[in-house]
C-alpha cells in the first residue's frame, strides 16, 4: 500500500541532494578543467599516475574513499588539523565535508569526458589560433573551450547525476544529519530501515525517473552531435 | 629586403639543417619530396617548432640565440595543408578571428579580400558545409586578414583533386599579383612551383640542396633535383600575336619566339612558358620536313647524366634563355654534343602557365 510522502523531511533531503550535486559539479568543472587540459596535453611521466588517481573512484568501493577521507579530515588528520587551525572546525559530518568527499568521488566522471574532448581537438586548431595572433590563454577560451562543449555537457550531466546517486561516501563522511548531510539516498535507507516502504517508494521511484531522464538527455544530446 | 632563415633541429630519425636566403618579396617555393623537411622548415619559421638558429624577416629578428618570438607574436599568416578552420565558427567569424586580434590593421581590406577570394556567398556557412577548395580559400583569407608581413603556405592544394586544383590555382596567381606580401610556398608538385614561384629552394633529407631564382635553378643540370619526368625549363615570355585561322598564338621570349596553342590570352600579356626536357629533341641541322612547329637554333652549354644510365640531360642556350633537353646517351654521342656546339632544337610541346 502506498502512503503519502513525508513532505517536510523528504523535500529537505531532495533540496539538500540538489544543492550538494550543484555545488560539487560547479567545483568539479572549475578544478577538473585544468586537470583535464593538463592530462590531455602533457607528455610528462606524471600523466599516468595522475590519471590513475583521478580514476580511482571508478573502481574503489565508496566506503574506502569515505574511510580515508574521514581519517584525513578528522581531528588527527592533516586536513583536519589545518581546518581547525584555520578556524573552520572539522569537516566530517558537515555539508562542506560532503562536498569535499563528493568532489573526489565524482572527479573521474567530470575529468574524463573533458579530457577526451580536449584530446579529440588536438594541437591543430590551437596552432591555427596561434598563427592568428591568439595567445595560449586566448586560444584556450576562444577555441578549445567552445570546441570541447559536448565534452563539458557530458561532464556536467555525469558529475551531477553521479553525485546525486552516491550513498556509501555520504554515510561514511556525512552520517545522517537532517538538513546538513541527509541526502535522498540516505533518506531512502532510513525509510526502508523503518519499514516505511511506501515512503521509500516515492523517493526511490523519483530517483529512478530522474536518472533515466538524465541519461536519456545525455544520449540524445551527444548522439545528435555524432550521427 | 630579405628573409634569412637558419635552423638546426634534431628529431629522432630526422634532422633539419638549413641556411636560407630568400628574397623579401614575391613567391619562394620550397620544393622536395614528402619527408624532406619542408613542413618542418615552415613550422620553424612560424615558431610552431623550436630549432636552434636565427630568423630575420625584412629587417626584424624573430629568432636568434637570445630571443624566440612565440608564434602569436609573429606577424605572419599560415595556411595549413588541412585548412584548419574553426569548426564552431561560421566563415565570417573565422575571418574575424584573426582580424580582431591585430587591432583591425586589415579591417579596411576585408571587403577587398573577401572579394578577391570570392567568399561573399559563403560568409554565413559553417566550415563543414564547405568544399575542400572553399575551405582553403577561407583559410587564405583568414591568414591575410591578420595583415601578415610574411605568408606561409603548406601545400594548400594537396587535399584537392585535379579539377579543384585547376580551379584554385588562378586564385593563388591573383593573390601573388595583387598583394605585396612575401610568400613561402611549400610544395612537392613541380607544376605548381613552375607556375607560381619566383624563387625556389630544393630540399632533400632536411637540407637545402639548391636555392636561387626559379628559371636559373630549374635549368641547372649539376643538381640532384630529382624531377625525373618533370625536369624542364621555365621562363618569361609575352604574347605577340594571335592567329585566328589556326588558333595559335606567337609568344616572344628573350632569344626567340614560339608558336603555341591559343588559349585566349590577350596580345601583350606576360606569360610563363614551361618546356619539359622530355619534349625537346636536338638535330645537328635544320629540318623543315617535320611536324614540329618550333625549331630554334641553340648552343650546347653542358650535359650531365640522368637517373637512368641510358639518358643524359643537355643544357642549351637560346639567346638569354636556358633550355633543357633529355636525350639518350647514344644520341648525344652520335650528334657529338659538346659544350659550344651549335644545334637546332625541336620543341614538341610548350605550356603557357600563369
Amino acid at each position: 500500500m502506498l502512503s503519502l510522502p513525508n513532505l517536510a523531511s523528504d523535500l529537505g533531503a531532495v533540496w539538500l541532494t540538489f544543492k550538494l550535486a550543484t555545488v560539487t559539479t560547479l567545483i568539479l568543472l572549475l578544478i577538473g578543467t585544468p586537470i583535464a587540459w593538463w592530462l590531455a596535453r602533457t607528455r610528462s611521466w606524471w600523466k599516468g599516475p595522475v590519471g590513475a588517481v583521478v580514476a580511482l573512484p571508478i573502481v574503489l568501493p565508496p566506503t574506502v574513499i569515505g574511510f580515508y577521507l574521514l581519517l584525513v579530515m578528522g581531528p588527527n588528520g592533516p586536513v583536519g588539523q589545518f581546518t581547525q587551525w584555520a578556524g573552520i572546525g572539522l569537516l566530517p559530518f558537515t555539508f562542506w565535508g560532503l562536498v569535499v568527499a563528493s568532489v573526489f568521488y565524482s572527479m573521474p566522471f567530470v575529468v574524463q569526458p573533458i579530457q577526451n574532448a580536449f584530446e579529440a581537438i588536438g594541437e591543430r586548431p590551437l596552432e591555427a589560433a596561434a598563427t592568428l595572433r591568439a595567445s595560449p590563454l586566448d586560444a584556450f577560451f576562444s577555441v578549445a573551450l567552445p570546441l570541447a562543449r559536448p565534452g563539458f555537457l557530458t561532464a556536467t550531466i555525469l558529475g551531477f547525476a553521479h553525485t546525486v546517486g552516491e550513498f556509501g561516501v555520504v554515510l561514511m563522511i556525512g552520517g545522517n544529519i537532517p538538513g546538513a548531510t541527509r541526502v535522498v539516498s540516505v533518506q531512502i535507507y532510513d525509510h526502508v530501515e523503518a519499514l516505511e516502504y511506501g515512503q521509500a517508494h516515492w523517493l526511490a521511484g523519483a530517483m529512478m525517473a530522474f536518472s533515466f531522464l538524465v541519461l536519456l538527455a545525455l544520449y540524445t544530446l551527444t548522439g545528435k552531435r555524432r550521427p | 629586403m630579405s628573409i634569412r632563415a637558419q635552423f638546426l633541429l634534431n628529431h629522432p630519425g630526422f634532422a633539419l639543417d638549413v641556411d636560407l636566403d630568400l628574397p623579401g618579396s614575391g613567391v619562394s617555393a620550397v620544393f622536395g619530396h614528402s619527408g624532406c623537411g619542408k613542413t618542418t622548415l615552415l613550422r620553424c619559421i612560424a615558431g610552431l617548432e623550436r630549432g636552434a638558429g636565427r630568423l630575420d624577416v625584412n629587417g626584424e629578428t624573430w629568432q636568434d640565440d637570445a630571443r624566440f618570438l612565440p608564434t602569436h607574436q609573429r606577424p605572419l599568416g599560415y595556411v595549413f595543408q588541412d585548412a584548419r578552420l574553426f569548426a564552431h565558427l561560421d566563415v565570417a567569424r573565422n575571418l574575424d578571428f584573426g582580424c580582431r586580434r591585430c587591432n583591425g590593421a586589415a579591417a579596411v581590406k576585408r571587403d577587398a579580400i573577401v572579394d578577391l577570394l570570392g567568399l561573399g556567398p559563403l560568409l554565413d556557412r559553417l566550415p563543414e558545409r564547405l568544399s575542400g577548395g572553399e575551405q582553403q580559400r577561407v583559410a587564405i583569407a583568414r591568414a591575410l586578414l591578420t595583415a601578415p608581413r610574411l605568408l606561409l603556405m603548406d601545400e594548400p592544394l594537396a587535399s584537392l583533386d585535379h579539377a579543384r586544383k585547376q580551379e584554385f590555382l588562378p586564385w593563388l596567381e591573383r593573390l601573388r599579383d595583387e598583394l605585396d606580401i612575401p610568400l613561402i610556398y611549400v610544395s612537392h608538385a613541380p607544376d605548381e612551383v613552375a607556375r607560381l614561384a619566383d624563387h625556389i629552394v630544393v630540399m632533400e633529407a632536411g637540407r637545402a640542396v639548391a636555392q636561387g631564382p626559379l628559371a636559373e635553378t630549374l635549368a641547372r643540370i649539376d643538381l640532384p633535383i630529382r624531377l625525373g619526368e618533370d625536369a624542364g625549363a621555365v621562363f618569361a615570355a609575352r604574347v605577340a600575336e594571335r592567329d585566328a585561322e589556326w588558333h595559335l598564338a606567337r609568344v616572344e621570349f628573350d632569344g626567340g619566339e614560339l608558336w603555341v596553342r591559343d588559349s585566349g590570352v590577350p596580345v601583350g600579356r606576360r606569360v610563363r612558358v614551361r618546356i619539359l626536357a622530355r619534349d625537346v629533341s636536338i638535330a645537328s641541322s635544320r629540318h623543315d620536313d617535320v611536324s614540329i612547329m618550333n625549331l630554334l637554333p641553340a648552343t650546347v652549354i653542358a650535359h650531365a647524366g640522368e637517373d637512368h644510365p641510358s639518358a643524359v640531360l643537355v643544357q642549351l642556350r637560346i639567346g638569354a634563355t636556358t633550355l633543357l633537353a633529355r636525350l639518350t646517351r647514344r644520341s648525344a654521342q652520335r650528334l657529338g654534343l659538346a659544350p659550344g656546339r651549335e644545334v637546332w632544337v625541336q620543341i614538341k610541346a610548350v605550356a603557357l602557365i600563369g
